[in-house]
């Protein structure tokens, strides 16, 4: 909806708020669309005073307050759009605060996965920006004219204005809730921004995004420099890992951060990094997860070597207790492995003091050590390798993942969770047991840890042990190992994602990756000649995790987002004539953009869209005409129809019931009612172990493997409500050499994890110092925006979802030099459940989101820092029965120039029988024919189709 | 080259002790049973007999100690695994002094000396069932928490899980390894109870050799180069029933040894020595 332009690094959030707010459903179905735009414009311009947001974001700010703005912006352009969520800078009333917490929270479709890493950034919600570098074009103007067309303008603004407090301050409470976000701001600011953002992303696309430097420590000590995009997710730097090692049975691998208790973490591929480590620096550890039973069975050498390397680094730092004979043995063939044989000439006794062997090591075990590497002669590095493994497989402790408990009655125990199962341990002793198929289900609630257990041969009813963890994190920490260790090792395939006919509170937190079965699998079609890799000497093992933190950068400026929303008040004063002007360039675009790319497959596209319930459409325009339709996947009409004009979809949708938008807004706002009570610690989270296919593991004795069906059914019986997940705001920034346009789009999120939204929570805070990052997006980022609309006509338990399935396939598209990027998500919501129905069965809605961005890659050169001077900002928002339309007009001063940038977000909702990509097609045509000065730089369609299973957490 | 767990069952030495005339008398027992002296003489002489002859074992033969009734039951006093010693803190306070003899015993033979001298460490050799991948330490009336925690520091490589033991005087009591991953086990409720602790206990999957009689279910195996698997159990005269049962392993050699006479101060087949190998030091 808003355009922003600005450097880079300080992509504006407020864009992205503007267009989350019309997503969110927060509310009060009278003021509803205004809400958010009030909400937003109140924000702003409360916000305003706040110096962290360095790019002036408002049009309308710009115009009243361009002096502050721009200082401001100077002074920090990205964090300042972030924080919109953190109400403290801002001189506001804490507007800021009152903002949804799921405004902050919106995903951008963040690099997926490593193939999407790239056109990440343009995965934002179906957002088409335009920029004109010629600041003064017409369209500018336009834009600038366009109010926001209310449809009782004044009236219902300032109507809107004040149900926007009121929701605002619903959210707050919700945040507060949360707990943790506001903490998360503080983390924020203090995180190391991609500030660096550095252009060097080999992705010309990339430049546009925030980019932030990742230092992950590898198994041989070494430190692996990655850039990711700031709001890229696990996966991504993953891939960047394990294409850095040339590794293929990558499933046993992890990546570890730690953090703000310094406790070590393990990084969820499919959530955003910047979500999970919150604060904390963006160093990390490449470890092994999941500790093959039998190393004998990995396919490779080099998993192997790096499964050596990570169990030296066991022994030495005291995790994988060993005897004196056992170190001894382990280390003379770590020596054989390194060094090879043993020369008495060259080695004498002193060559092996830089080893470390044992936690601490004695003369004599040093003598031992060398006595036996003598005996290993011959033996080549592989075959060393696989010696040492075939001995510390044995050792008791191998692969278990020790957590501090406290049992029942308060004595001190510690729990290994393991392949094989959960372990009790006190002291050293281990004093009892409970194999996976003994356990029925895994659950937690507050910092209490449960396990329920299969009733005995002789028993009738099942029992539940329970354990006393540090705290609700450790709590919860612990669960989501013994879920993973379950999945991984005792199952087939991952468990589908919960299908829960019940409203799920809490976390629906699941293993995603390949079970061990399935990385067998894949491991016997490794068809490559053994990869060659060069074994660094152990001398280099360092195990501090801590080693090169890359400087922090403080993230300034929080208020930027209240900025925006003053001046989103301000637009909203405009007449019906912009927005009919707005609708104009929106069907230009529309057709420009589909005139200047050629369709490949045009049938395809076709098929996709209409396949696709929801698409979202995003198109940047650079220096030319730009404007982003956003395709919501439900029953939509035409995209472009600017017949019905809604100030805010959200608050259309509140009130047309069947709306998208305002289920989406109704949910998170349900959600926080609900879960205002709870508190991170209240989380719980249940897992029913599965065992649909016993895979592999068959140690287990006498224990029935036979437990499924049961255990399918997942039901949380938690009382505590977990904060919904609330809707995200996706921000983009994309750096651009003269001027840097940034494209956010606020995408609702309705992905429900229970588990994690109490994270998430937390983690909004952090993101919304960013500025841009503002990352509301999660884990859900880009499904959330599309999930919410979907669900809205489902609301309530409507069985009657159609379920489409979407055609990943894509499109076509833009002109020649284009990068598409496509992304899949699956995952499960919950129900939209509007905020009436509070009852436990609301049916949960899945949902399958598709993200698929076009991208000029002509855009922009670099994607240089420099903040521009924030001219205007406008948003504008228009709706039609099917089709909700934003607009977020951007002007930027920079270097002399001026960037004009139009952002469109068009939504169209429909069911299948729509056609989505006629739709969608005419919207960027008609875009184009609007702003014929102005080119589409970007095409992001977000499709949401409703699953029968849901795959995230 | 050795690794970590392998071999097991194969030993090279045995400490033994001899029986004293004490024993009749004074020898703990936890049923009032009257001890024929000479059998108990002649039948341990067979016993280290078979060690020597039969299996080739060094064995260690340590002399009786009138002072120490119970001596002649070394197991208690010392857990040995690969080259690692542990001298216990017998459970029972009058058999403390066991461990001096064996102490020294140990050290000539060049294994790594480990004390338990914690004095709220109690264990028993006889509770302390070594699988091969595993310790099982029955906590019993001889042996209690500490001792099991410390005999885990010990022996670090190995899950050290502890099993409760109400009835009889030791966990191998009524069972014991009978082969790799082959555990006897006696058919009382108390052994059976403490048999599914066990397997619940253990990631490893072991299968059972159920006997009538509990006290026949401690044996006594091994894994010689020269013999394969050997076996040392209960003669059929003593317990027909699980005499026969035993005779379903084809695969081992299988050498009934009496035990008639120090079965009643509660002794069993392990009890009497103690089994090393010197070759497993790595």
């Amino acid at each position: 909806m808003t355009t922003e332009v600005g450097s880079e690094t300080e992509v504006r959030k407020e864009p992205e708020k503007a267009e989350e707010q019309p997503a969110a459903p927060e509310s009060e179905p009278a003021a509803t669309n205004q809400t958010d735009e009030a909400k937003a414009a109140e924000q702003s311009a409360n916000d305003h005073p706040a110096p962290a947001t360095d790019s002036a974001e408002a049009p309308a700010e710009a115009k009243e307050k361009q002096e502050e703005a721009q200082p401001a912006d100077n002074a920090t352009p990205q964090e300042g759009e972030d924080t919109p969520a953190s109400p403290p800078a801002s001189e506001k009333k804490g507007i800021s605060r009152f903002l949804p917490p799921w405004l902050k929270k919106q995903k951008s479709q963040s690099q997926v996965g490593p193939k999407e890493s790239q056109a990440a950034p343009k995965e934002e919600a179906g957002v088409a920006s335009v920029k004109e570098e010629d600041g003064e074009k017409g369209e500018q103007a336009e834009a600038e004219q366009t109010v926001f067309l209310v449809r009782s303008p004044a009236k219902e603004e300032k109507a809107a204005e004040e149900s926007q407090e009121k929701s605002a301050a619903e959210e707050e409470n919700k945040e507060a809730e949360e707990g943790g976000e506001e903490k998360k701001d503080e983390e924020e600011s203090q995180k190391p921004e991609g500030g660096h953002s550095f252009i060097k992303s080999p992705l010309k696309l990339t430049k546009k995004v925030k980019m932030v430097m990742c230092h992950v420590t590898m198994l041989d000590g070494s430190q692996f420099p990655c850039e990711v995009e700031k709001r890229a997710k696990g996966q991504y730097l993953f891939f960047k890992v394990y294409e850095a090692l040339n590794l293929l049975e990558k499933d046993y691998f992890g990546l570890s951060y730690k953090d703000n208790a310094d406790q070590t973490c393990w990084l969820d591929p499919t959530k955003e990094i910047k979500r999970q480590i919150r604060n904390a620096t963006w160093q990390f550890a490449f470890n092994v997860k999941f500790y093959p039973p039998d190393p004998s069975q990995l396919t490779e050498d080099i998993t192997r070597y790096l499964l050596c390397l990570q169990l030296r680094q066991d022994i030495v730092s005291g995790r994988l207790p060993c005897s004196f004979v056992t170190h001894s043995l382990l280390g003379s063939y770590a020596l054989q492995a390194e060094l090879g044989d043993h020369d008495s000439g060259e080695h004498r006794l002193d060559y092996i003091s830089d080893f470390q062997f044992a936690p601490s090591q004695t003369k004599e075990m040093e003598e031992k050590v060398v006595e036996l590497h003598k005996t290993h002669r011959g033996m080549t590095p592989a075959q060393a390798d696989a010696q040492f493994l075939e001995n510390a497989k044995k050792l008791s402790m191998y692969g278990v993942d020790l957590h501090h408990a406290k049992d029942s009655e308060g004595v001190d125990i510690m729990l290994g969770v393991c392949a094989n199962g959960l372990l009790i341990y006190k002291d050293r002793l281990r004093i009892n047991r409970f194999a996976w198929p003994k356990i029925l289900k895994i659950s937690y609630k507050r910092s209490n840890f449960y396990i329920k257990i299969r009733p005995g041969e002789t028993e009738q009813f099942e029992s539940s042990v329970g354990f006393k963890l540090p705290n609700h994190r450790a709590a919860k920490r612990v669960w989501k190992v013994c879920v993973e260790n379950h999945t991984f090792f005792r199952l087939m395939t991952p468990e589908a994602p919960i299908k829960a006919k019940f409203l799920t509170l809490g976390s629906k937190f699941r293993y995603s990756g390949r079970t061990q079965a399935q990385t067998r699998q894949a491991s016997t079609l490794i068809d490559r000649p053994a990869p060659y890799f060069e074994r660094t000497s152990s001398k280099r093992i360092s195990r501090s995790l801590d080693g090169g933190r890359p400087g922090r950068l403080r993230v300034q400026g929080e208020n930027i987002y209240v900025r925006h929303s003053n001046l989103m008040l301000e637009d909203l004063d405009k007449t019906q004539e912009d927005v009919l002007k707005h609708q104009a360039s929106i069907s230009e675009l529309k057709r420009s953009f589909m005139e200047a790319t050629p369709e490949p497959r045009p049938s395809q596209w076709e098929k996709r869209l209409t396949a696709s319930p929801a698409t979202s459409l995003r198109l940047q325009a650079q220096g030319k005409s730009g404007e982003a339709a956003w395709v919501a996947p439900k029953g939509s009409v035409t995209i472009t129809t600017p017949e019905v004009i809604t100030p805010v979809a959200v608050e259309s949708e509140v009130e047309k019931p069947k709306d998208e938008v305002m289920e989406e807004q109704k949910r998170p706002v349900s959600v926080s009612s609900d879960s205002e009570e709870e508190e991170e610690e209240e989380e719980a989270g249940e897992y029913h172990p599965q065992v649909t296919v016993s895979a592999s593991v068959d140690q287990i004795k006498e224990e029935p493997e036979e437990e499924g069906e049961e255990e399918e059914q997942q039901v949380n019986e938690e009382p505590v409500a977990e904060p919904l997940p609330e809707p995200v705001v996706e921000v983009k920034a994309q750096p651009v050499p003269a001027v840097v346009e940034e494209n956010s789009a606020t995408e609702p999120q309705l992905a429900p994890v229970a588990e994690e939204s109490p994270e998430d929570i937390l983690v909004t805070p952090d993101e919304a110092p960013n500025g841009h990052a503002e990352s509301p997006e999660d884990h859900q980022g880009p499904v959330a925006l599309e999930e919410e609309e979907e669900k809205e006509p489902r609301v309530n338990g409507d069985a009657s979802h159609s379920e489409t399935e979407r055609l990943p396939q894509v499109i076509c598209c833009s002109e020649p030099p284009v990068v598409k990027t496509e992304m899949v998500t699956i995952s499960d919501t919950f129900a939209a459940q509007k905020t009436e129905i509070a009852t436990k069965e609301v049916p949960i809605v899945h949902t399958e989101t598709k993200t698929i961005t076009y991208e000029a890659a002509q855009l922009d050169g670099s994607g240089d820092g420099e903040p521009g001077v924030l001219m205007t900002a406008q948003t504008i928002t228009s709706e039609s029965l099917c089709t909700t339309t934003t607009t977020h007009i951007t002007k930027t001063l920079k270097g002399g120039l001026s960037e004009t940038r139009i952002e469109k977000r068009i939504v169209i909702t429909g069911d299948s029988d729509i056609d989505h990509d006629q739709a969608l097609a005419q919207a960027i045509k008609e875009a184009k024919e609007q702003h014929p000065d102005m080119s589409v730089t970007r095409v992001v369609v977000h499709k949401e189709t409703e699953l029968a299973e849901e795959g995230e957490d | 080259m050795a690794g970590v767990m392998t071999g097991f069952g194969n030993f090279t030495h045995a400490v033994v002790r001899a029986i004293p005339s004490s024993l009749a008398k004074e020898a703990l027992r936890m049923n009032v049973l009257d001890v024929d002296l000479v059998k108990a003489q002649r039948e341990h002489e067979v016993y280290v007999g078979v060690l020597k002859h039969k299996l080739g074992l060094q064995v260690i033969e340590l002399p009786a100690d009138e002072s120490l009734p119970d001596c002649v039951f070394v197991e208690d006093v010392a857990v040995v695994c690969g080259d690692t010693a542990l001298i216990t803190r017998p459970g029972a306070e009058s058999r403390r002094k066991e461990t001096e003899a064996m102490r020294r015993a140990l050290k000539e033979l060049d294994l790594n000396i480990v004390e338990m001298s914690d004095e709220n460490a109690t264990l028993d050799g006889g509770d302390v069932l070594f699988t091969g991948r595993e310790f099982f330490v029955g906590l019993s009336k001889r042996t209690n928490q500490k001792g099991a925690e410390i005999l885990a520091d010990v022996f670090k490589d190995y899950a050290v899980s502890t099993v409760p033991v109400t009835d009889g005087l030791h966990l191998k009591s009524f069972c014991s390894m009978g082969g790799p991953g082959l555990i006897v086990i006696g058919t009382s409720e108390p052994a059976q109870k403490a048999l599914k602790i066990m397997q619940q206990m253990s990631d490893h999957r072991y299968n059972k050799l159920t006997v009538p009689d509990d006290i026949a279910a401690n044996t006594i195996y091994m894994n010689l180069p020269s013999k394969g698997h050997v076996l040392l159990h209960c003669t059929p005269e003593e317990f027909p029933e699980s005499a026969k049962v035993f005779e379903k392993l084809k695969d081992h050699m299988l050498i009934p040894v009496s035990n008639m006479e120090k079965v009643k101060v509660d002794g069993a087949l392990t009890c009497c020595s103690v089994l090393i190998n010197k070759k497993a030091k790595v």
